[in-house]
C-alpha cells in the first residue's frame, strides 16, 4: 500500500489518459455504426454480409490489429491514432449489430403514422426512428464502453500509455499492488462510464424509464445478445 | 505496402520453418494452450449452463458474472497471476486467466440455447412421460446445440486472442514474434507474426461457423422434428418485427 500512497499522482494521471483514449473510440463507434445499422436494417439483403464482415473484424486479436494498422494507415505504431483507430474498429464491429437490431425494434406502425403525418425521411429519422431505437442503442453502447476501456490497456504493449502501464511496470518491478491498482482502476473507469451512460439515457429518454427494464430483459433473453462478447 | 511484401517474404523464409522458434512450433503452442483452456472452460460452464437453463435459476448471477468478466483487463490478470505463481509457472497462470475469460461465453451460450427451446416442446416431452434428465439430454441439449457452439466460438476466439498477450509473460505462442519484434525494432517480424495470428483467428471462426451450420441443419431437417418452429421463432426474436 505504500506504493499506492507514493504514486497516487501517477495513477490519477494514467486514469485520465485512459479515459480520453476510451472516449473517442466509443463516440466514433456509435456515430459510424448508426448509419451502417440503418443501412443493414433497410436493405435486408445487406444485413447478412455486413454483419458477417463486422463479425470478422471483431475476431482479429487486438495486439495483431495494433501491428497491422500502422503500415495501412501510414502512421507510427507508437502513435495514439493507432490505438484509437483500432478500438474504433472494434466499437463499430460490436455496435453495428446492436444498431441494426435497434432500428428493427421500432414499431412499424409508429413509423407509418409518422409518414402519414407528412414527416420526410430526415425528420422521421431524428424524431421517430432514433429516439425509439434509443434503448437498444444504449444497451449496445454500454457493452462497447466496458469492452473498450478494458482493451485500451493492451496498447501498453506497443508503447501507448494508459492504466495498462501499471501492469507491465508492476510485473517488471515485482509490485503486485501496482498491477492490482491498475486492474481496479480499469474496472472503476469502466463502471463509471457505464453509470454515466445509464444516467444519460434516463435524461435523454425519460419516457423509457419503465421500458428500460423491459428492453434490457428482452436483450438478455435474446440468445444472440447473450452470446455476443 | 512494401512492409507487407517483406512480411510475406519473412513468413516464407526457411528460418521460420526450422528449429524451436519455427512458426509451426509457435502455432502448436498457441493451439495447445488455447485448446486446453477451452476444454476446461466447457467442462465447468456447460453443466452449470444446463442447470441454469433447465431450472431457470441463477441466471442473474451468471449475467452479472459475464458483465464483470468483460470489464476485467486480461493483460492485468495475466501479469498479476504470473507474479503470484512465479514467472516459471506462466502456463498455469495463463490457463487460469483463459478459463476465467472463457467460462462466461460458454455459460451464456449454453443457457441461452436451453432457454430458446419452446416451452410447449418441453411440456410435450413431459407429457410423453420423459424424465427431467431425458428432457435435458434428448430435447433441450440438441435444440440448444447451435447456440452452445456459438458460445464455444466466442470463448475460443477470446482465448486465442488473449494467448497472444500471454507471450508477454513468457508463454510462447504466436505473440512471441510481435513482442520480440517490438524489442528488436523489427517491424517485419511483428507484421509476419500478426498475419499468422489473424489467419489463425479467421480459420477458427470459419471452422466454428461450419460446425454451427452443420449442427443447425441436423436439428432442423430431421423429419418430423418438433424443434423446427421453436428454433426458428426463438433464435431471431427481433426479426419478426421488421
Amino acid at each position: 500500500m505504500t506504493w499506492l500512497s507514493r504514486n497516487i499522482d501517477l495513477v490519477l494521471e494514467l486514469t485520465l489518459e485512459h479515459l480520453w483514449l476510451s472516449l473517442l473510440p466509443i463516440v466514433a463507434g456509435l456515430i459510424i455504426a448508426i448509419p451502417l445499422g440503418q443501412l443493414a436494417w433497410r436493405q435486408q439483403w445487406l444485413r447478412g454480409p455486413m454483419l458477417s464482415l463486422v463479425g470478422l473484424l471483431y475476431t482479429i486479436p487486438s495486439l495483431a490489429l495494433f501491428v497491422l494498422l500502422p503500415p495501412i494507415l501510414g502512421i507510427g505504431y507508437l502513435s495514439r491514432a493507432n490505438l484509437i483507430v483500432a478500438l474504433t474498429i472494434y466499437a463499430v464491429a460490436l455496435m453495428t449489430r446492436f444498431a441494426s437490431d435497434a432500428f428493427a425494434s421500432v414499431d412499424s406502425h409508429v413509423r407509418q403514422a409518422a409518414v402519414a403525418m407528412g414527416y420526410d425521411g430526415w425528420r422521421r429519422f431524428w424524431a421517430v426512428d432514433l429516439p425509439l431505437a434509443g434503448p437498444v442503442l444504449l444497451a449496445g453502447l454500454r457493452v462497447v464502453a466496458v469492452s473498450t476501456v478494458s482493451l485500451v490497456t493492451v496498447g501498453v504493449l506497443v508503447g501507448i500509455r494508459s492504466l495498462g502501464f501499471l501492469f507491465t511496470d508492476g510485473l517488471q518491478r515485482n509490485i503486485p499492488v501496482e498491477i492490482l491498482t491498475g486492474i481496479v482502476m480499469t474496472v472503476v473507469t469502466a463502471l463509471a462510464l457505464d453509470a454515466l451512460l445509464v444516467l444519460l439515457g434516463r435524461w435523454l429518454m425519460p419516457w423509457s424509464r419503465d421500458g428500460r427494464g423491459r428492453v434490457a430483459a428482452r436483450r438478455r433473453r435474446s440468445p444472440r445478445a447473450a452470446v455476443a462478447r | 505496402m512494401n512492409l507487407f511484401a517483406d512480411a510475406f517474404a519473412w513468413l516464407a523464409s526457411p528460418e521460420q520453418h526450422t528449429g524451436g522458434d519455427a512458426i509451426a512450433v509457435r502455432l502448436g503452442e498457441h493451439l495447445l494452450y488455447s485448446a486446453i483452456a477451452v476444454l476446461i472452460s466447457a467442462a465447468i460452464a456447460v453443466p452449470i449452463g444446463y442447470v441454469i437453463g433447465h431450472t431457470g435459476r441463477g441466471k442473474q448471477v451468471a449475467v452479472a458474472f459475464s458483465g464483470a468478466a468483460r470489464a476485467l483487463p486480461s493483460l492485468g490478470l495475466l501479469t498479476l497471476l504470473t507474479l503470484f505463481v512465479g514467472i516459471g509457472q506462466a502456463p498455469m497462470a495463463a490457463t487460469i486467466v483463459f478459463v476465467v475469460l472463457g467460462v462466461p461465453s460458454v455459460l451464456a451460450g449454453t443457457y441461452a440455447g436451453v432457454e430458446a427451446v419452446d416451452e410447449r416442446v418441453v411440456d410435450a416431452a413431459r407429457a410423453m412421460g420423459m424424465t427431467e434428465w431425458q428432457i435435458l439430454w434428448r430435447v433441450e441439449a440438441p435444440i440448444g446445440l447451435p447456440l452452445l457452439i456459438g458460445g464455444l466460438r466466442s470463448a475460443t476466439l477470446q482465448i486465442v486472442s488473449t494467448a497472444v498477450l500471454a507471450a508477454y509473460v513468457g508463454l510462447g505462442g504466436l505473440g512471441t514474434y510481435i513482442l520480440r519484434g517490438i524489442n528488436l525494432n523489427d517491424y517485419v517480424q511483428m507484421l509476419g507474426g500478426a498475419i499468422v495470428i489473424v489467419a489463425l483467428a479467421l480459420v477458427l471462426d470459419a471452422a466454428f461457423s461450419l460446425t454451427a451450420w452443420l449442427a443447425e441443419s441436423t436439428t432442423r431437417h430431421r423429419p418430423g422434428n418438433a424443434a423446427k418452429p421453436a428454433v426458428v421463432s426463438h433464435t431471431h426474436p427481433q426479426e419478426g418485427t421488421s
